[in-house]
């Protein structure tokens, strides 16, 4: 009897995936529904206190703060997007297309990948040196005669927000996008030249819409790292930028929880609605 | 082998400005780390020294820099052992398609997209509201799990979409159990790959920050403690701590990288004999 039920796979499923199930649901599902309990609950200055109310969202909702912050935060998404698509889809490109030798190909892949793998607070202090306004990129336009006065926007501004967004997030893009091109055939790109087609011909109609699960999935990780992000923007901005992120992280220095946690609800709520949107173009599962 | 086309020079040019953009940064400031005791946060260069060195290994004004380092350290190698041990079990469960797969899958891609101050937030207000203690080795540890799992859970699917079952058919018609069949024949040849899992796993739980924020407590991680410095460090000494912890996580990769590439090696040399016999 007892074999034969751990022989079922669907017991024997979820014996395995059963640490993973608890995992998820103790610090990924209970949070969720924690925050969005709390986000119906009062605050006073120092404490919260159980209600069901709608003040949160009221204040939130009626806040012209609310829409500009909303309006911020997917401007830098935006912008982060196209960038980071058109250096990683290149980087990709020349790695996949270009290289030839598959030992030059995983070396300099993994140079691509080891930033990944360091801090990411570090990576943000370290352009400090170099975009402050004694900074190595003013010293240099400087002494090279191309501005008179150092410029005061490179550092704690939008410029260096998205800058750093894209040094750390890049390689969301090139992974999956590298990922996928290494997956189609070379015999359709000897098809294609052999029909006539120039090499931007063969980029366009062949190697663009074969790429396209991989774009999506380094999609999908940039929008939702910077829509998330609240660190970034802090840092690199100095504090004079906002965006949601920071909307939530401010309300939790000063306590004030539950609105803290409706801002959340909303947050999430847009990312999953642009992962929703996303996701109908790609099946994440099979291009792995 | 054929000429390369002109593309492929400015590709190449664009691929090395990529890099400098990706590692100039931290060049930068593992230079600076060496300025002399008068030295400022940027270039010219103020003398020479190991100063901002000696600083980090003196008591220091603000903060537990060595304390902060151990645990993480110590959290790091929790969950990287968690996540290899725990993906590894799920990624087995999802190959046999049991029944509320799809919602656990969907709950692990929600882990890895959902904003991570929503976890900090979220977890932080349970441990306050039923009154448990909120602790690096808790709190923080599950929280950090939300953001390795879901990797560790990708990389098993990327093994195992690729996994030949002929291997194991073999040796069940052997007369392997389960059991052995996986100690014996699936676990060996997807090892190389559960050290890329650890990787994941210990990296991105020494640096993780933003799931860390409101669950670590009283007792800050390494990337908690270096946040604090940037408001209120106005000395190089930043530099050098972030320079030493890049060289450490470089360190780790390096041990992960060579790790990976000896196995590969005694792979090669044991080699396989299949058609080789009379």
């Amino acid at each position: 009897m007892a074999s034969r039920l751990i022989r079922n796979r669907h017991v024997l499923g979820w014996v395995q995936a059963l640490p993973l199930t608890a995992v998820l649901l103790g610090f990924l599902i209970a949070p969720i529904a924690m925050i969005v309990v709390v986000s119906f609950w009062g605050a006073t200055e120092f404490s919260i206190y159980p209600a069901f109310q709608f003040d949160n969202y009221e204040f939130l909702f009626g806040s012209p703060v609310t829409y500009r912050v909303f309006g911020a935060t997917l401007k830098y998404a935006l912008i982060t997007w196209a960038l980071t698509l058109t250096i990683g889809f290149t980087v990709a490109y020349f790695l996949a297309f270009h290289v030839r030798s598959l030992t030059m190909q995983i070396a300099l892949f993994l140079i691509c990948t080891i930033p990944f793998w360091t801090s990411n607070i570090i990576r943000m202090i370290s352009w400090i040196p170099f975009l402050g306004r004694n900074g190595i990129a003013n010293q240099t336009l400087i002494s090279w005669g191309m501005i008179d006065e150092p410029l005061e926007w490179l550092l704690y501004s939008d410029f260096s927000v998205i800058l750093a967004f894209v040094h750390l997030y890049t390689l969301f893009m090139v992974v999956p996008i590298f990922n996928t091109m290494m997956r189609i055939d070379k015999s359709l790109l000897e098809a294609a030249r052999d029909n006539g087609a120039t090499g931007f011909q063969t980029l366009l109609h062949v190697i663009i819409p074969l790429t396209k699960p991989g774009i999506m999935i380094g999609t999908i990780f940039v929008v939702t790292l910077v829509m998330g992000d609240f660190i970034t923007v802090r840092f690199m901005s100095g504090s004079q930028r906002a965006n949601v992120g920071r909307l939530i992280s401010n309300d939790i220095a000063l306590l004030q929880y539950p609105s803290a946690a409706a801002t959340a609800v909303v947050l999430l709520c847009t990312v999953l609605i642009v992962i929703a949107v996303m996701l109908r173009f790609v099946n994440i599962r099979k291009e792995l | 082998m054929e000429r390369r086309p002109r593309s492929f020079y400015i590709l190449a040019m664009f691929f090395a400005l990529f890099v400098l953009f990706l590692y100039g940064p931290i060049l930068t400031i593992g230079i600076l780390s060496f300025q002399g005791p008068q030295g400022g946060l940027t270039f010219p260069m103020n003398g020479f020294s190991l100063h901002w060195f000696q600083d980090l290994f003196q008591q220091q004004a603000v903060g537990d820099i060595w304390g902060a380092f151990r645990r993480s350290f110590a959290l790091g190698l929790m969950v990287m052992v968690t996540t290899v041990i725990v993906s590894v079990m799920a990624g087995l469960a999802f190959r046999k398609r049991f029944f509320g797969s799809g919602f656990v899958f969907y709950a692990a891609i929600t882990s890895l997209v959902i904003p991570s101050i929503l976890i900090s937030l979220g977890v932080g207000l349970i441990f306050n509201q039923f009154g448990l203690r909120i602790h690096w080795a808790t709190s923080g540890f599950g929280s950090q799990l939300t953001w390795t799992l879901p990797f560790g859970l990708l990389i098993m699917f990327a093994v195992f979409n690729r996994f030949d079952k002929s291997y194991e058919e073999a040796a069940r018609d052997q007369g392997a159990t389960a059991w052995q069949t996986l100690r014996f024949v699936v676990l060996p040849i997807i090892a190389p790959s559960l050290i890329g899992v650890a990787l994941f796993g210990f990296t991105l739980s020494y640096d993780e920050f933003a799931r860390t924020l409101l669950t670590a407590g009283s007792y800050n991680t390494l990337p908690l403690e270096i946040f604090g410095m940037t408001t209120n460090v106005t000395t190089p000494v930043i530099y050098a701590l972030g320079t030493l912890t890049t060289l450490f996580s470089f360190c780790i990769i390096g041990v992960f990288l060579l790790a990976v590439w000896i196995m590969g090696k005694r792979r090669a040399q044991k080699g396989s004999d299949a058609g080789k016999a009379l």
